[in-house]
């Protein structure tokens, strides 16, 4: 396809690219900064912006970041969490899914009917925190794991995903007598490998990115995840103990712990960052999938 | 029937757990109707009826929160709504799949960047001796309190969250784009279209329904935006503005501990969600000839 552009459109085009670019920009120079200033000395951040002497690069607040054994532990926590909720998420919406995806199932529909009014009505912050309670999993991981992972959109995506496949296939391995479980076993779930991953990268990075549960149902700061630490680093301003020698002056633990929430921003960051561009095209299709219903 | 037990048993796990974490708080949610204690429990609670709705409604600090709260919703969805759309039309108009690939690569980003994280930044980019008040004082010679004055929370609120997520709400416009018939845009090029023109009556129009479904769902969640961010961003100073009914409820719920009373404004709150997507609803059928989400 090969378009004619008029002067007219050709500007229009110009115009185009240089919106974009800014647009662009305005995504990359924030990011940009962040990372370069995590590498700069306090001083240099402060009196001159940026630097370029070599003198004026450091590692210190990666340093102190890294030698934090709550970052550190949040970090693990995270991982731990983020992993467990994705193959809990997995798990209930696949098995739900599936026979959710089957035309003859009895009672489909009122099935299907309990799960989606979940979605307009909830119980709310406080019941659902009362529940948590009463069930003995405040300060537990399970709070943090069980109860997001089972969700009426990931169900319908599955089951969306499972309408797709060639039925053909399950009715020939039901006339050779394969049972129910080995269909989805050994036909199924291997033919699945796309939703199931595009399922686990979603859960994973909500639970990554999420601190509210946490800070909600967990009080022991050993259970803590990434984002909370952060949350106290970042937002509330309290530069973990230990981090900055007590004989340091007032103004100096200012400038370091500026240095410092720079340097937490990018490490908590990177991991997802740098996986991101290798997972792209799964998460545009978990997208997709989401918006056909 | 029988041959599909084992079908009903892979249904098990969810049912329970939905019924557990959704549908008991659910109908916990009818403490807001008690004099809840958690000594006597959600039965043996005695009614009080709509004492804790009216407390609430005549609360000096009512008005101040149901306007923060639908002033941020609707200005986030009348400046948030049409940038992603935007954004994709600009797309769709780059040559070279790599190019455009790229640039997809970039604005997606932020989207996978935590709220935690972009408060976070917010708070060193503005603060008063943050990188964005050293141009305001180069310009104006004094720094702005933009995490502190209320009067600039909204701003900051709504343009980081364009920032954040505008690039990825656009995922769904570009591939409707992408599958507008060419023909369609060779037809009207031989009629003489100008791309402008095209624009207008060749790839609007296709967006159209994505369009609509979105806003009605945008619109339907007016009451329920984003209090993860508001509560990060919530400093002493600014709750004139930033106290919205989702922080609200936190705040009274768990950390003074007033469980019916703050369950009574998360209700109220959902009960205008719903009325609201009703009503977004409706308008949109009659807008959109007749499509709209149900």
């Amino acid at each position: 396809m090969d378009i004619h552009y008029t002067g007219k459109d050709r500007i229009l085009l110009i115009i185009n690219y240089i919106l974009l670019g800014l647009f662009v920009l305005a995504i990359l120079l924030p990011l940009v900064y962040v990372v370069l200033s995590s590498f700069l000395t306090p001083n240099t951040l402060i009196t001159k912006g940026f630097a370029i002497t070599s003198s004026d690069w450091t590692l210190t607040g990666y340093a102190k970041i890294l030698s934090n054994s709550a970052m550190i532990r949040g970090f693990f926590n995270a991982i731990f969490y983020s992993a467990a909720f994705a193959f809990a998420t997995v798990l209930f919406s696949v098995f739900a899914a599936y026979p959710l995806a089957i035309e003859e199932l009895v009672g489909k529909r009122s099935i299907m009917i309990f799960f989606l009014i979940t979605m307009f009505f909830g119980g709310g912050l406080i019941p659902t925190y009362l529940v948590i309670k009463d069930l003995g999993m405040l300060n537990t991981v399970w709070a943090i794991i069980l109860p997001g992972s089972i969700s009426v959109f990931n169900i319908i995506l599955a089951k969306t995903y499972f309408q797709g496949l060639p039925k053909e296939l399950f009715q020939a391995a039901s006339i050779d007598g394969a049972s129910e479980l080995s269909i989805f076993f050994k036909i199924v779930l291997p033919l699945s490998k796309p939703i199931i991953f595009v399922l686990a990268l979603y859960a994973f990075v909500g639970q990554w990115n999420s601190y509210f549960d946490a800070m909600i149902y967990l009080d022991d700061p050993k259970l803590f995840p990434l984002q909370l630490v952060l949350r106290s680093i970042l937002i509330q301003n309290q530069v973990q103990p230990g981090m900055i020698a007590d004989a340091m002056a007032q103004a100096e633990l200012k400038k370091l712990s500026e240095m410092i929430k720079y340097s937490a921003i990018v490490i908590s960051s990177l991991p997802l960052i740098v996986m991101y561009p290798f997972f792209q095209k799964y998460f545009e299709k978990g997208v997709m999938v989401g918006s056909i219903k | 029937m029988l041959r599909n037990y084992i079908l009903y048993l892979f249904l098990l796990p969810s049912i329970i757990l939905t019924v557990i974490f959704k549908y008991v708080p659910m109908y916990g949610s009818i403490i807001a109707f008690k004099n809840f204690s958690p000594r006597k429990g959600i039965l043996g609670s005695e009614w009080v009826g709509f004492e804790h709705f009216q407390r609430f409604l005549s609360s000096p600090n009512f008005y101040d929160i149901l306007m923060n709260t639908l002033k941020l919703s609707a200005y986030g969805l009348i400046l948030g709504f049409p940038v992603p759309i935007i954004l994709a039309l600009m797309l769709n108009l780059v040559r070279g799949a790599k190019f455009k690939k790229n640039i997809q690569l970039i604005v997606y980003a932020p989207n996978f960047i935590s709220v935690v994280v972009v408060a976070g930044m917010l708070f060193v980019f503005l603060s008063p001796a943050g990188i964005v008040n050293a141009l305001v004082t180069t310009f104006t010679g004094k720094p702005i309190a933009f995490m502190t004055d209320p009067a600039y929370f909204r701003t900051v609120y709504i343009l980081s969250g364009i920032w954040q997520t505008a690039g990825w709400s656009s995922i769904i416009y570009v591939a409707t784009l992408a599958n507008v018939d060419p023909q369609l845009h060779d037809a009207a090029t031989i009629d003489g279209a100008s791309l402008m023109k095209r624009i207008f009556h060749i790839d609007l129009p296709a967006l159209k329904p994505v369009m609509a479904v979105l806003f009605i769902l945008a619109a339907g969640g007016i009451m329920s935006i984003g209090y993860e961010k508001a509560y990060l961003m919530q400093t002493a100073l600014n709750t004139p503005t930033s106290e919205i009914i989702a922080t609200y409820v936190y705040k009274v719920g768990l950390q003074s501990g007033d469980y019916a009373y703050s369950t009574a404004i998360g209700l109220f709150n959902s009960v205008i969600n719903v009325f609201l997507l009703i009503f977004v609803n409706t308008v949109v059928k009659k807008l959109n000839e007749g499509e709209g989400l149900y």
